[in-house]
């Protein structure tokens, strides 16, 4: 298991802009964003309460529940026992008792033990009872790679998650996206997934603590273009900004929409911006057979199919186990993969 | 001698005979107050319970073979660990079964129409608990339920309405489970987080002998209350035919869970008479030697033996048997009536909030629905090709 030990999420304090006209802005890393909105949660809200392994008095192997334990207590911070199933089962009877239990995974490969609980348990609990109970929890999962960790530490299991219904599946890419995300995800009286990017957790971002800026189930374009549209979601987004920037420097105008909600999809933004570019690559780090990619390439298709100028393009990770940590950089799409997909999409 | 006959070293307690006598024995005689302060209109009740339960069962089981039900699973045989155990629970008590606890479920208050809803394919659930004496509804998953007992329970401690010290206040959770869920991860995680929180919780295991075909010797070769002092849980082994027993040590140990003791376990050692459900064969995999032997350990036919030792006369007897008709009739009757369910209820409470795919498929249907005409059933009109 993997600790990491030194990371700056709750060493690195948020510096404020010193901008009169702007003090609702503060700056600070995702991960740390993350902590806030959580605070903010469980001041918000006496029922909601936290629990995982090693997430009180540690603070979480990634520091992203770290000091919270101090401030509410060991009942509202409960370290639990070593035991997926068991922390999904009882936030299920925590939830049934009117509570609105945050539960963390530790790392995503980790979370196939609590499978069961989440997907017959925790999803279709409302509908077993006919809409008489409902069922507030939110999984917290960092997930994804770059962070060079042994195996089942940088996996992306989201489709798993966004085939079940009953379940709603969320990934922020930026700090200000995790401070309100998380918060909206624990107001929601549905399950909510909450994959974090954990490769962003530590570079920081302005966080606007006084606007979300968007309803926690919407798309929405983060950099604008004319020829193509580069989709993404959670770390991978970045990606694709740097893709654009790289896309721009050779004279080409890429669209980046960040996908924010990976169910439901918010597809009004997406289908805009591929009417006005024509092309669309959808990248992530998952593999790509049966992924949400490939769900959003069909549906694409079938809705904005006379706008296309070429076959929307999947840049995935390979249909493979994540690969050795000396063999990531491979795995996992990076900027010129992401070119490469749209240097195909324009030759069309 | 078989694995059902060993005592292992390990005591079960009985308080009434096969033959429906109180048995004196140094284990039982704490628990004796527990039964002397029985009334005779709660025996009765129990009685009732058990009786109108085997009614219940035998109406369902014809209803199944009938074809009106999609499957059938039996409590025979079963009812004096489930009534034992529900009388001994308290109205805010809550209770988390798997699906066999129909004695219980009775005892609580759920309708048994609302069970073979379950069974006859309207609905996965039934009920709604706070509506059923705190119920909860039948979980298929085996093993899932313990993990959301024991967080209720959790939840319990965290909201201070146990171990106050007032009867009024104080709640305890009770959850079922069999002999085969025993060797799922579920309970083993249930009972580690119990015992860590220290829940005020009572895990109720009916071993009936068989998981299906496999017996208990195949998930166990230590009788399975042993397990649980494994996790720190004190564990008692009863006789599960006996009502009594049932009752006294759930009584005590449901005491001891709200007074802030912790958990606590009980084996009741019974046998599931019947098959394990309607599409099983037990004949297959049992003898009827054994199945006989437990036959003779009938815990209603004992229960009956003890009324009559004080007192009770005949005409309660045949007034339950006419009330079980009765009951026989009622259901069969609502079952058959029970309406089909609208088919868009099936988008209606995946999710609590608003959700765009469920209102679009759910326009869609009815769209599509709308296009056979307005005399077509829409549930079976695209296979029978009646386009109006």
């Amino acid at each position: 298991m993997t600790d990491t030990a030194t990371n700056p999420i709750t060493s690195g304090d948020a510096t404020s802009t010193g901008d009169a006209t702007r003090s609702s802005l503060e700056t600070m890393p995702l991960g740390r964003a993350i902590n806030a909105g959580l605070r903010k949660a469980m001041a918000d809200d006496p029922r909601v309460l936290l629990m995982g392994e090693d997430i009180g008095t540690l603070g979480g192997v990634f520091r992203v529940t770290e000091g919270l334990q101090a401030e509410f207590g060991a009942n509202r911070v409960i370290d639990t026992p070593l035991a997926e199933s068991g922390i999904v089962g009882t936030a299920i009877g925590l939830a049934m008792g009117g509570f609105r239990p945050v539960v963390e995974i530790q790392f995503d490969g980790f979370i196939y033990p609590g499978f069961d609980q989440i997907t017959s348990q925790l999803a279709k609990m409302t509908a077993r009872h006919e809409g008489s109970l409902q069922m507030p929890v939110v999984i917290r999962v960092p997930y994804g790679g770059h962070i060079g960790a042994v195996e089942h530490h940088q996996e992306s299991p989201e489709a798993y998650f966004a085939h079940t219904a009953g379940l709603r599946v969320v990934s922020p890419s930026t700090p200000h996206d995790a401070y309100w995300m998380i918060q909206e995800a624990i107001r929601s009286n549905d399950p909510v997934m909450f994959f974090e990017p954990k490769s962003r957790y530590w570079p920081k971002g302005e966080v606007d603590l006084a606007d979300p800026h968007a309803p926690l189930h919407a798309s929405r374009v983060v950099r604008t273009g004319t020829e193509v549209t580069l989709l993404g979601h959670g770390a991978m987004v970045s990606t694709l900004l740097q893709a654009a920037e790289i896309a721009a420097g050779e004279g080409i105008s890429a669209e980046v929409v960040d996908l924010r909600s990976l169910s439901p999809v918010d597809y009004g933004p997406i289908l805009e911006s591929v009417r006005k570019t024509g092309r669309l690559v959808v990248a992530q780090e998952a593999p790509g057979f049966v992924s949400v990619g490939s769900e959003i390439a069909a549906t694409v298709a079938e809705k904005a199919f006379y706008s296309l100028e070429a076959p929307v393009l999947r840049v995935s990770g390979f249909d493979t186990p994540f690969p050795p940590a000396k063999l990531e950089t491979l795995y996992l799409p990076d900027a010129d993969r992401v070119l490469e997909a749209v240097d195909r999409a324009l030759a069309y | 001698m078989s694995y059902i006959d060993a005592d292992h070293g390990v005591t079960t307690i009985q308080l009434l005979d096969p033959a429906g006598r109180l048995v004196e024995s140094e284990a039982g005689s704490e628990l004796r107050p527990y039964v002397d302060a029985l009334g005779d209109d709660q025996l009765r009740a129990m009685h009732r319970d058990m009786v109108l339960t085997r009614r219940f069962d035998r109406e369902a089981a014809a209803l199944a073979r009938q074809g009106q039900l999609a499957l059938w699973v039996p409590s025979h045989g079963q009812e004096g660990a489930q009534v034992g155990v529900a009388h001994a629970s308290r109205p805010h008590d809550h209770l988390f079964p798997s699906y066999r606890e129909h004695a219980v479920a009775l005892a609580k208050g759920v309708d048994p129409v609302d069970i073979l809803r379950l069974l006859r394919g309207h609905t996965h659930g039934g009920w709604n608990p706070a509506d059923r004496g705190n119920f909860h509804v039948y979980t298929l998953v085996i093993g899932s339920q313990t993990l959301h007992a024991t967080g209720y329970a959790m939840g319990l401690t965290l909201d201070g309405k146990t171990a106050t010290g007032d009867p009024e206040v104080d709640q305890a959770v009770v959850t079922f489970f069999g002999d085969g869920a025993t060797s799922q991860g579920d309970v083993s995680e249930a009972l580690v987080f119990a015992a860590s929180f220290q829940t005020p919780e009572l895990f109720f295991l009916q071993n009936n002998q068989w998981a299906i075909s496999v017996p208990v010797a195949t998930q166990s070769r230590t009788p399975l209350v042993n397990r649980a002092i494994g996790f720190g849980v004190p564990g008692t082994r009863i006789d599960g035919n006996d009502v009594l027993a049932s009752y006294a040590v759930s009584r005590r140990d449901l005491d001891a869970a709200r007074s802030g003791a912790g958990p606590r376990f009980i084996e009741a050692m019974t046998y599931r008479i019947g098959a394990h459900t309607s599409s099983d064969d037990p004949t297959k995999y049992r003898t009827d030697d054994e199945l006989q032997s437990w036959i003779a350990r009938d815990p209603i036919e004992r229960f009956e033996a003890f009324l009559r030792s004080r007192g009770e006369g005949d005409a309660f007897f045949a007034g339950l048997d006419a009330e079980g008709d009765d009951l026989g009739a009622d259901i069969r009757r609502r079952t058959l009536e029970l309406a089909k369910p609208e088919p868009r209820s099936m988008f209606d409470h995946v999710y609590s909030e608003p959700h765009p795919v469920m209102r679009e498929q759910r326009e869609w249907l009815a769209s599509y629905e709308s296009s056979f005409g307005q005399d077509a059933d829409p549930t079976t009109a695209a296979t029978d090709g009646g386009r109006a």
